[in-house]
């Protein structure tokens, strides 16, 4: 059951629905009761994305349809390069979906600028990413997902790792209509590195699901995950992060953290931690909380004289950037504080 | 320069201070000392504006004006600095960033013109320097994996580079050994000036042998309960609180 399915099949049942475990708190049968139109080919211009020209070269993906060389997306032995991948929603009341193929070489290196951009109210996007990395390769993976408050947006990344592979990735987003940013990982273990970081700032009516599973398959595997949220208003944020480590999978290191701060009554936040553990010798840590700002210091930065407003978002403001200081890449971890200063919710 | 009169106040349904009154001059430095839970606390946030205080009678005023009708922030800027018992800790925020906003909010409430960086860093290391402290600190999150004695040097820091003319020291003594003490009294001392005024709340009499108050004024239940000299701390220090717990 997945968005692509139904688009690709023009058939509502094949929608995920609050009844399967993995979508209860992103329920799509629910809340779409007709199919689009397919979406358009567009041939118009696009103003810059918001990585602006960072990198050397850019992926366009307008309406579901590749613009350019999807081949930059697959670097031979020992290639780096820092690409742009742009999904763009152009027209209104349209659906459409994406499949593109991310592969790197043994010790290629890829820095991936990835972005959602809603151009148009009321679309049904869907992006699936399949993503294979060799020996030694290198993805840092930052995606910048600002759809419309009207769009439904899903996006997929399946990932899989050769030994000594290193993917880190940070997700960013301020939600949607309804949407769902997913990334599952098939961890070899064997000296491979996942860093999994996430960012959700809610407001309004919006949503936001940041759903990852990584199943950690091999001994020396590692994974550490950081995703912090920051909601206000009606708005809803969900974590479903899940770290299996399988029989054997010993030695496996995986620390998991989501934090979360609610700025209004109204706001929710619906977070599933789960590690499951089948390996004996591992070292496996998870934090989970959900709370409001700390009132205390609050009070303490009024005192010194910053005003109650500027006060609260300075602290939400550092708390998400313990998210993006994590950012390798220079130019995205300045874009990124640049978002979460503009979308600090106060 | 700080009057209050008959202040009473409260947090949540208990009645904490019940008839405060108190004159405090300009130079003049004034202890407030009184057993645990006599107000001490209270009377120090009830000054600042902390929320879930409520002033349910009385007056206090900075200079004339009513400080209890303005916000926190509001007090901060017209010159009320409060040295935390248990400073805060600020994760994500540098120290000097963390000042840097707050003068400037101080600047721009007062309509004067923002700070540029450079003279703010050369005060912040001028000010470090008298402190003894490492200016590297000020890089690192406020207060954050500080010691008890570092964490009560920063708001001393504060303090000195935000220049206020009202500072109220709650427990500044507590958690500090005898070199940290100094340290944080000379500080202290290097700001008494004829135009500012300083309260110092404290449960013992040993910061008083630092910081040289004019008056002392006991606090006990809600109220001042005596009012003397520098011997009435020596006093307490040798007899407790018990005849004013007692009296009131």
């Amino acid at each position: 059951m997945t968005l692509s399915l139904a688009l690709e099949a023009r058939d509502l049942s094949q929608l995920p629905s609050r009844r399967d475990e993995d979508w209860r708190w992103t329920d799509l049968r629910g809340l779409i009761r007709e199919l689009p139109a397919p979406s358009p080919e567009v041939s118009a211009g696009l103003s810059p994305g918001p990585f602006g020209d960072e990198g050397e070269a850019e992926l366009l993906v307008v309406n579901g349809r590749v613009r350019g060389d999807a081949g930059l997306l697959t670097l031979s032995d020992g290639e780096a390069r820092v690409v742009r991948l742009r999904f763009v929603a152009a027209t209104a009341a349209t659906g459409h979906g994406v499949k593109l193929a991310v592969s790197l070489a043994p010790g290629a290196h890829l820095t991936l600028l990835e972005s959602y951009e809603g151009q148009a109210p009321d679309y049904l996007a869907d992006a699936a990413l399949s993503v294979r990395l060799e020996t030694g390769a290198r993805l840092e993976r930052i995606v910048l997902a600002s759809d419309h408050a009207e769009g439904v947006s899903v996006s997929t990344a399946s990932v899989s790792l050769a030994p000594g592979a290193d993917f880190a990735q940070t997700v960013l987003t301020d939600g949607a209509r309804r949407q769902r940013l997913e990334t599952r990982v098939e961890h070899p273990g064997q000296d491979a590195k996942v860093r999994m970081d996430g960012a959700y700032l809610i407001a309004d009516r919006r949503h936001a699901d940041l759903t990852t599973a990584v199943n950690h398959a091999g001994t020396d595997g590692t994974t550490d995950q950081l995703v912090k949220g920051v909601v206000a208003d009606q708005g809803r944020g969900v974590f479903q992060g899940r770290i299996t480590v399988n029989p054997g999978a010993d030695r496996t290191d995986a620390r998991m953290g989501h934090h979360a701060l609610l700025l209004s009554d109204r706001a929710e936040v619906n977070a599933k931690p789960e590690l499951l553990i089948f390996a004996d010798d591992v070292a496996c840590a998870h934090g989970n909380t959900v709370g409001a700002l700390d009132e205390d210091a609050l009070f303490y930065a009024q005192q010194r004289g910053i005003p109650e407003a500027e006060a609260r978002a300075m602290l939400t403001e550092a708390f998400i950037g313990e998210v993006i200081d994590r950012i390798v890449h220079d130019g995205a971890r300045e874009v990124a504080r640049a978002w979460a200063a503009k979308r600090r919710a106060g | 320069m700080l009057s209050i009169k008959n202040l009473h106040a409260r947090v949540e349904a208990a009645e904490i201070l019940k008839g405060l009154s108190l004159e405090l001059p300009a130079g003049e430095v004034h202890a407030i000392m009184g057993p645990n839970g006599a107000g001490k606390s209270t009377l120090s946030y009830v000054l600042t504006g902390r929320q879930g205080y409520e002033v349910t009678d009385g007056t206090a005023t900075l200079d004339g004006e009513d400080l209890l009708s303005l916000e926190a922030n509001e007090r901060a800027a017209r010159g009320v600095f409060l040295s935390f018992q248990y400073p805060l800790e600020i994760p994500g925020v540098p120290a000097m960033t963390f000042l840097r906003t707050a003068m400037n909010a101080q600047h721009k409430a007062r309509g004067e013109p923002e700070i540029s960086a450079t003279d703010f860093l050369k005060r912040a290391r001028e000010v470090a320097g008298q402190l003894k402290m490492d200016f590297d600190m000020l890089k690192r999150p406020l207060n954050v994996g500080f010691s008890g004695g570092e964490k009560k040097r920063m708001e001393i820091f504060q303090m000195a580079m935000l220049s206020p003319r009202l500072l109220i020291l709650d427990e500044t003594d507590s958690g500090l050994d005898i070199d940290a003490l100094k340290i944080v009294a000379d500080g202290v001392n290097a700001l008494r000036s004829p135009d500012r005024a300083m309260l110092v709340i404290t449960h013992y009499q040993r910061l008083l042998d630092y910081i040289r108050p004019d008056k002392v004024h006991v606090l006990a239940a809600g109220r001042i309960a005596a009012t003397g000299g520098p011997e009435l701390a020596h006093e307490l220090e040798r007899e407790g609180y018990d005849k004013y717990a007692r009296a009131a």
